[in-house]
């Protein structure tokens, strides 16, 4: 009759022959994949080793089931049954998964006679399923291990509680995505592997999520990241530690503002109807649940009181269902007689007395000022004689009939009044229990300022004006002085002129000339200077004409001249003569100088701290500390020698017109890079020394 | 940059700080003789108040071990011819017993170096700084202050510090600061002082036509600047000097507390006294350590 939100993942063993489900549940299984991946759906519990249950049967298979390590587990052994297939009650025995040098599972039995026997190479799996377990089904926790998903034949086990399924899942997942690189994926997101990839860092989900965001919205980013994470030159952890501030500006930008209820009148569900067996299904969501609730608080306090005392939800479900329905057609007597019979429906198809409540409060709390007239009469909200009636009729009824007949223009009202409202909560709607037990988390507010007094009303109010709306707000960042780079076209361009060694135009051959005097003779020279300037000299002109018109031409042309080589127009730029390709290239490169140089100098110091100190006890640590610290190092290198290969390369394959403007623009970056490989040579001549004393230990 | 008219100042009235480098040893031995440079700055001067009658300026010397105000425009006594050779006189006095007093401090100062001494930008600077904050503070209605330096010797280091932080509190009060460097080298200070200011650097090429220099190009009120087109530096010397020897350098050690430059690894930070501990191992990067 009425079927759950999210469609459940169910689990469909995938047996030796193809499966023979529609489409849409093999998609459930991608998704399942995917949800694991991120980790969302199934919560695991923390890696703390437990013991398992224990199988004290003889032979190769007694082992105690048990987890070793943390996140950087080497192996797992756990206890399992294997099954051929969904059906299959299963062998138990222990299933080793074991991540050394060779990644391969092995399912010993508990009975040595068993030929249940497996060994096998992770490389032949392809991927993984398992299913979800949740209290209404009694299903056990299976985990599949498929060769390959349009043949099938693959490896089920059960286990005897999630939490071991789910630790050896996340095991092959790590396994599976080491294996195959990146895992393939159907959507055009970006590195799906940041989760499942090497490394013991701990990412949480919403981490992942950001880091991803970002990537898919700064197409540069993806680039550099691309070159450099998949490349294996970096590490995930290396490349996201200097952009900690974009990570947190993205954690801040997630949105505060909370989603409203949808202006559709969801709560008004319509059943559809089969014609040929005679029923009408209602389709419930939790949203709708949560809007019924919302405008309907007489059914929500039903709900609270009956379920799950008196009834169970469906069954509450099923009569609310048949008393919309009842309403909906003209059958009045029916409904009568229904109500009659069975009282939780006749509370359905009440009028909402809730509501009636609340309006007269309303009513009455309306300040006098504004309207001296507001009274009881006003309430259109739930006087009858008003609107017409939902099932069209036109002539008024009797009071007395306990019957609700609800009018269009009353429930548009209330289905507005919810909507302005708001949403109270950011509670997930997972079943209608729990929005049930939210919105009375919420209600609980307004009941305590409906007392509050005249006064205290209106301060309300106006405080209510005065404050800040959220949602409106920018977001709030780390407070930091922004960098005011006015003009950034002017600073880049002087450091370009710096670069290539001009300085303000030309010197005129001024030298420094060393003063040889003494202190004493240079201030008398001085007294003197100023008691020599006579009042009288000042008629002159001061400065010759010829003289001047020289200075006005210099200044002019100093001007042009600077106008000229800083080059406002970007077309006639350096960078725009060049064609497009050539551009971007020099650009990418550029870019890729950058990050590797930045990862080239901070690995530095370790290498220097390190091979200084010489009074310490554990040199041969110490060493190979030093010796690890440059594998890091020799790994940008090697980048950054391939970079200087491409720069030189793309230098000589230049047209020869724009050659010269081609090698202006490399020069800036062989230079850096050349800064950086002299500096890594000097290291190496130190280090080379200081190691030679340790070649007697 | 323009100033944002936040503060109510009529357009093109401006207060114009010269500070007037007189440090001996350089005038000693200075192609333009420093009479002649002197007239032309009191031509430019005059010129200035000519500019407008509510134009203020303030001179200021900068001496190798002390700075003082020279002349104030506000204590013109009687207006005039007469009152014009009074204030020169007066002018010319007060610089001469400033020489003086200068010269007696030197010769107490055994710290100077007669090659290479360096006229107090710094102390000009501040001095500078502190009367165009009590012109913001005298009123509503009062002049677009800006910074005029006439600079002849050299930059000296141990000044690194103290000037940067008068050049950025100019910035904050949003003074701009022109230099004219009527010496032989550049001079990296006022380079950057001028480009974050947002005011104008120039280096004279024919030192006998100074005043048109000065009146083409440092004349104009900061009003008027948006509409003209001013020299531009191509370069600028952002090279800073280390804390600790005073040494220029260009690739150093930074504090991560308060940002000071050290030419050499340090244990300790001098100016904000946080400790540098060992560079811990980054454990997490290591790679699986087999069981």
């Amino acid at each position: 009759c009425f079927r759950d939100s999210p469609p459940a993942v169910s689990f469909l063993g995938i047996l030796p022959f193809p499966p023979r489900g529609p489409r849409s549940r093999r998609l459930g299984f991608e998704e399942a994949r995917w949800r694991a991946l991120g980790q969302k759906l199934c919560p695991s519990p923390p890696s703390i080793p437990f013991l398992s249950s224990i199988h004290t049967d003889a032979g190769e298979g007694a082992r105690l089931a048990s987890l070793q390590g943390g996140p950087a587990m080497g192996s797992m052994t756990i206890g399992a049954k294997y099954k051929t297939t969904v059906k299959d009650p299963g062998t138990p025995g222990v299933l080793r998964m074991v991540r050394k040098n060779e990644d391969k599972f092995t399912f010993t039995p508990n009975d040595p006679r068993s030929a249940m026997k497996l060994n096998v190479d992770f490389r032949g799996i392809k991927g993984h399923k398992f299913n979800k377990v949740d209290g209404s089904k009694r299903a056990p926790p299976l985990l599949n291990l498929f060769k390959d998903s349009e043949k099938g034949g693959g490896y089920i086990f059960e286990f005897d509680n999630v939490a071991n399924r789910d630790l050896c899942r996340d095991f092959v997942a790590r396994v599976l995505g080491k294996h195959q690189g990146s895992v393939p994926s159907r959507s055009n997101v970006p590195p799906e592997n940041l989760g499942a990839s090497n490394g013991p860092e701990q990412l949480s989900a919403e981490e992942v999520d950001r880091r991803m965001k970002l990537l898919r919205e700064d197409s540069e980013l993806q680039k550099l990241h691309k070159k450099f994470v998949l490349g294996n030159i970096l590490q995930e952890s290396e490349f996201w530690a200097t952009r900690k501030n974009l990570l947190d500006d993205e954690a801040n930008k997630a949105s505060k503002q909370k989603p409203g209820f949808k202006s559709a009148m969801l709560a008004d569900v319509r059943p559809s109807a089969d014609g040929r067996t005679n029923k009408i299904t209602f389709n419930l969501t939790t949203e709708i649940i949560h809007q019924i609730f919302a405008e309907k608080p007489a059914v929500h306090r039903a709900f609270l009181d009956f379920v799950p005392k008196k009834m169970s939800e469906k069954d509450f479900w099923t009569k609310y269902c048949r008393a919309e329905y009842l309403l909906r057609t003209k059958n009045t007597v029916a409904a009568a007689a229904e109500a009659a019979e069975d009282e939780e429906l006749a509370v359905f198809l009440k009028n909402d007395d809730i509501l009636a409540k609340e309006a007269k409060f309303k009513i009455k709390r309306v300040d006098p000022t504004l309207d001296m007239e507001a009274d009881v009469g006003d309430d259109y909200i739930h006087l009858p004689d008003h609107g017409i009636l939902r099932d069209g009729s036109k002539e008024t009824v009797d009071n007395d009939s306990e019957l609700a007949r609800r009018t269009l223009s009353q429930d548009l009202n209330r289905h507005a009044a919810v909507v302005l409202e708001g949403r109270a909560s950011d509670v997930e709607l997972i079943d209608a229990k729990t929005v049930a037990e939210a919105l009375v988390r919420s209600k609980k507010e307004p009941s305590s300022t409906s007392s509050a007094d005249d006064a205290n009303r209106e301060r309300l109010v106006k405080v209510a004006r005065m404050t800040e709306i959220e949602d409106l707000q920018a977001p709030r960042s780390l407070p930091y002085a922004p960098l005011c780079i006015k003009d950034p076209r002017d600073y880049f361009d002087s450091q370009q002129a710096n670069a290539l060694g001009s300085f303000g135009g030309n010197n005129d051959g001024r030298k420094v000339r060393n003063c040889r005097l003494s202190t004493d003779d240079v201030f008398h020279h001085l007294r003197d200077q100023i008691s020599s300037i006579k009042i009288n000299k000042l008629d002159d002109p001061v400065v010759k004409s010829d003289m001047s018109l020289k200075v006005l031409n210099e200044l002019n042309e100093g001007i042009s001249r600077s106008r000229r080589l800083n080059l406002k127009n970007p077309q006639e730029s350096l960078l725009g003569r060049l064609p497009q390709h050539t551009r971007d290239e020099l650009m990418d490169h550029w870019t890729a100088i950058q990050e590797l140089l930045r990862h080239f100098w901070s690995s530095y110091p370790i290498t220097n701290v390190v091979l200084y100190n010489k009074v310490c006890l554990h040199h041969l640590f110490l060493y190979t500390f030093a010796s690890l610290g440059s594998i890091q190092v020799q790994r940008v290198k090697d980048a950054m020698t391939q970079i200087y290969h491409k720069l030189q390369t793309v230098k000589e394959s230049a047209q020869p017109d724009v050659r010269h403007e081609i090698s202006q623009l490399v020069k800036p970056m062989t230079q850096a890079l050349d800064a950086a490989f002299n500096h890594d040579l000097e290291q190496q001549q130190k280090s080379s020394k200081v190691g030679s004393k340790f070649n007697g230990f | 940059m323009t100033s944002s008219h936040s503060k109510l100042y009529s357009d093109d009235v401006s207060l114009v700080v010269v500070v007037v480098d007189t440090n001996p040893f350089f005038w000693a031995e200075a192609a333009l003789p420093f009479a002649n440079f002197f007239e032309h700055l009191v031509h430019f001067v005059n010129s200035i108040l000519l500019l407008n009658h509510l134009n203020r300026v303030v001179v200021i010397a900068a001496g190798v071990s002390s700075c003082a105000y020279i002349f104030d425009s506000s204590d013109a006594t009687a207006p005039g011819g007469a009152g014009v050779a009074a204030t020169f006189d007066k002018t010319k006095h007060k610089v001469k017993e400033f020489i003086d007093q200068d010269a007696l401090a030197t010769k107490g100062n055994s710290s100077v170096d007669s090659n290479n001494a360096a006229s107090l930008l710094s102390g000009a600077l501040s001095l500078a700084l502190c009367y165009i904050q009590r012109i913001f503070r005298s009123g509503t209605r009062h002049p677009q202050p800006r910074i005029l330096c006439l600079q002849g010797s050299r930059d000296g280091p141990e000044q690194y510090v103290a000037v940067m932080n008068s050049i950025f509190s100019a910035q904050r009060s949003m003074v701009p600061i022109d230099s004219c460097i009527v010496g032989t080298q550049d001079s990296a200070f006022l380079q950057q002082a001028s480009y974050i200011t947002g005011g104008v650097y120039l280096k004279p090429q024919e030192l006998n036509g100074l005043f048109e220099y000065l009146a083409a190009v440092f004349a104009t009120d900061l009003h008027s600047r948006t509409f003209l087109r001013l020299p531009k530096t191509l370069g600028v010397d952002f090279r800073a000097s280390c804390f600790c020897h005073k040494k220029t350098i260009d690739m150093g050690y930074v504090c991560s507390v308060c940002l000071s430059i050290f030419c050499k690894n340090q244990k300790k930070c001098s100016t904000c006294g946080s400790e540098f501990s060992r560079v811990m191992p980054d454990l997490n990067s290591m790679p699986d350590q087999s069981k």
